[in-house]
């Protein structure tokens, strides 16, 4: 028996070939995201990476608006969330709002052609407005997620009236009858071509549900949660992987998934994206149920949501962490009371006086709160107004001693300076001292949903390697 | 020591590889030549300098020593000892230690004049030993791609590699190479029940010969492989696993960076049902 003849050895070669030509050539670009040898890391093929960088680069951005003028309120009828901005801004904004989601229908995609502007008549105007104020509330109350980076409406939307990636509750196939549906066991591109549940979404992203299943303790002792139950967390984690085109080593070090002290700080802020997704659902997208029509909707009639994919599009950060929302104040937050221009003057006065909040950092960060109290309400202050460099200095220097304290108190100081951002504005230094002083009662009106809490990441095990993921496109 | 009875016919002169009559002799039972020496050298040298990084390490735990390859930013570069250089000197004498074993093998086979069927299956494990820690770094363009030495940290490795592919079950390499290790398994649990059912026979029958191996596999599966083909079989089980072990992993990284569960797309897209 002489099995290696010439003709066998050819057919492997050839079976090899075909097998390769299906792959990708070495070497991929690799980025080390924990200690040395622990292989958390992620891996990029270098021509899908390139692809995708050149695919996540914003508009250029418009040129601001002429300072001054009368308020687009008095000089518009019906202006229910921009009418204290200039009429410049509002017009740059409606500009940039239609480049960025209707740029082939323009105006009349969200404007009754026939009526006034002012009129309230055509779905798409209902919808944008909310939508304006979705992200407005992202930018102002999710900084956790966003940071400053924010979003503007071309995050998601992409030059679409209606954003690439979206999704409605999925039915699944249809299932022979003798067979309960599973929900699973197919190959779905939500769930990263896997055989997981399929659709993630709806239990996690629009319900409640709890998405951890490790028990707390070494034993099986009391923890009911099943492995189908791992199955719907595990699908929608594959989801947010292939979401943010990385891996799960880019939160978690996977010999122990739960454990917050043994994973990257991008944990925390994925944990507050689930979140912040969740609201985005509940809050905005999901009361719109009565507003938008049936070609915006899935098979069970529910309206297109949000995921991970709709901003990110399959990179770490979406467009790759350009900071676009700088150039669009009017975005930045609800639009201050008297304007921006006040609201950044309030902030250079606010300026005028940093010198308790630089001094702030380097004492009784671990025990005392107060002193990062004083400087989140400069902080609010300073969002608005973009021009008050100086504010921006001071809280970048106050931001170490955010980081180092105990972040339970921290949230509540963001909690209880969160609800008059206003009034930390326009009254500067004197409302950052009042803000410390009625923080630990609370009193302040709840304007927004209260902030999360989350059990903090404490120092990691392993001492994360600086991260080097690909710039944004405007530093390449 | 002394000598078993037919122990002399096999301490025969000649079949060295390297080194001629100076290294052909034995100390007690064993064989020593020029490759045991070498294997003695690096072995030596290599568990010392796992031994010298313990100590400049944080813990004598022996769960958790580990000496991990160096950061990703040293490339294909040599790295500082205490920065993964250690790593690297390791790796080379753990390398040394492996070929010098099978050499070694190879020598004594050539002594007995048998085939060289040990050192070659052998050679596999080297392969997927260098696979990981040589091959597959160099493909992907540095050394802190390799896996730490450890007994906890070389399980992270192991771990947090598969979870980059999100779901490295998909991987089509690591299912064959799973495959071929359970059956492996399952030939040798099988093998070795039977011998020594047939070799400790109930008191006062006689030791059961090849017929009765036969017959009971007959019976049992319909099929007795032979006392000759379950050597073949399992050589063959157990060179497939470890080559394959090595494909799995050398694929994943250098040939494909995404999860795995999307390279099945291909079997998606075939013009028959897309």
């Amino acid at each position: 028996m002489k099995i290696l003849n010439s003709k066998t050895l050819a057919l492997v070669a050839l079976l090899a070939a075909v097998i390769l030509l299906g792959c990708e050539a070495p070497p991929p670009e690799s980025i080390q995201n924990g200690y040395r040898g622990l292989q958390m890391q992620t891996n990029y093929n270098p021509k899908l990476l390139r692809e995708s960088l050149a695919a996540n680069v914003p508009p250029a951005p418009i040129p601001p608006a002429a300072e001054g003028g009368p308020m687009a309120k008095d000089v518009y009828k019906n202006v229910q969330v921009l009418g204290d901005l200039t009429v410049n801004e509002f017009n740059r904004l409606m500009v940039a709002l239609t480049n960025w989601v209707a740029p082939e229908q323009g105006c009349y995609y969200c404007h009754v052609s026939d009526g006034g502007f002012e009129e309230d008549g055509i779905y798409t105007k209902i919808a944008s407005r909310k939508m304006l104020q979705m992200t407005q509330d992202t930018n102002a109350n999710w900084k956790d997620h966003v940071a400053d980076t924010g979003v503007t409406c071309y995050t998601c939307h992409r030059g679409n009236p209606v954003p690439e990636y979206v999704w409605t509750s999925d039915p699944g196939p249809g299932q022979p009858t003798a067979l309960a549906p599973t929900g699973q066991n197919i190959a779905s591109s939500t769930v990263a071509y896997s055989a997981l549940p399929y659709d993630p979404f709806t239990p996690f992203l629009l319900q409640d549900n709890d998405i951890r299943v490790i028990g707390e303790t070494a034993l099986p002792q009391g923890n009911r949660r099943s492995i189908k139950q791992a199955e719907w967390t595990y699908g929608l984690m594959m989801h947010m992987s292939d979401a943010l085109g990385v891996n799960c080593t880019y939160c978690h070090n996977s010999r122990s998934f739960y454990a917050w002290d043994q994973s990257t700080p991008q944990r925390t802020t994925a944990w507050y994206a689930i979140r912040h997704v969740r609201e985005l659902n509940n809050e905005w997208v999901v009361p719109l149920s009565d507003v938008l029509p049936e070609s915006r909707r899935g098979p069970l009639g529910d309206v297109y949501k949000v995921y991970c994919t709709t901003c990110h599009q399959g990179a770490y950060k979406p467009l790759y962490g350009a900071p676009m929302v700088k150039d669009y104040p009017s975005l930045q937050g609800p639009i201050p009371e008297g304007g921006l221009a006040a609201a950044a003057q309030a902030a250079e006065d606010a300026a005028g006086a940093p010198e308790d909040t630089q001094a702030a950092p380097a004492e009784d960060v671990t025990e005392d709160a107060a002193p990062t109290e004083a400087a989140v309400p400069a902080e609010e202050a300073a969002a608005p107004a973009e021009e008050a460099t100086e504010a921006e200095e001071a809280t970048e220097e106050a931001a170490p001693a955010e980081d180092a304290t105990a972040s339970d108190e921290q949230a509540d100081a963001e909690e209880a300076s969160a609800p008059a951002p206003e009034a930390a504005a326009d009254e500067s230094a004197p409302a950052a001292t009042d803000a410390q002083a009625e923080a630990p009662t609370e009193q302040q009106p709840q304007q927004y949903r209260p902030q999360l809490q989350y059990p903090p990441p404490s120092m990691m095990r392993y001492p994360p390697a600086p991260l080097q993921y690909p710039p944004a496109p405007q530093t390449r | 020591m002394a000598m078993l009875s037919f122990e002399k016919k096999y301490r025969v002169r000649g079949g060295n590889l390297l080194g001629g009559d100076l290294f052909d002799f034995w100390v007690g039972p064993f064989y020593v030549g020029f490759f045991g020496v070498t294997t003695i050298f690096f072995a030596t040298l290599g568990t010392l300098l796992i031994v010298w990084g313990a100590a400049m390490g944080p813990t004598w735990n022996l769960w958790q020593i580990s000496i991990a390859p160096p950061d990703l930013s040293y490339g294909l570069r040599m790295a500082p000892l205490t920065e993964g250089g250690l790593w690297q000197f390791i790796t080379i004498c753990a390398i040394g230690a492996f070929v010098s074993w099978a050499l070694r093998q190879a020598e004594i086979a050539r002594k007995l004049g048998m085939g060289l069927h040990v050192p070659i299956a052998f050679s596999f494990a080297i392969l997927a030993y260098i696979t990981l820690v040589v091959i597959r770094p160099i493909l992907m363009g540095g050394w802190g791609h390799g896996f730490p030495y450890g007994i906890f940290s070389h399980l992270d490795w192991v771990s947090n590699v598969g979870y980059q592919y999100l779901h490295f079950h998909y991987n089509p390499a690591h299912m064959l190479a799973i495959t071929f290790f359970f059956t492996n398994a399952l030939a040798l649990a099988l093998h070795g029940s039977l011998i020594l059912s047939m070799t400790n026979p109930a008191k006062g029958e006689p030791v059961k010969t090849g017929e009765h191996e036969n017959t009971f596999f007959r019976d049992l599966v319909g099929y007795s492989i032979g006392a000759l083909g379950i050597h073949r079989l399992g050589l063959f089980l157990a060179i497939n696993a470890a080559f394959w072990s090595a494909v799995c992993i050398v694929i994943s990284g250098p040939f494909w960076t995404r999860g795995w569960p999307e390279w099945w797309n291909w079997w998606l897209e075939l013009p028959f049902w897309s």
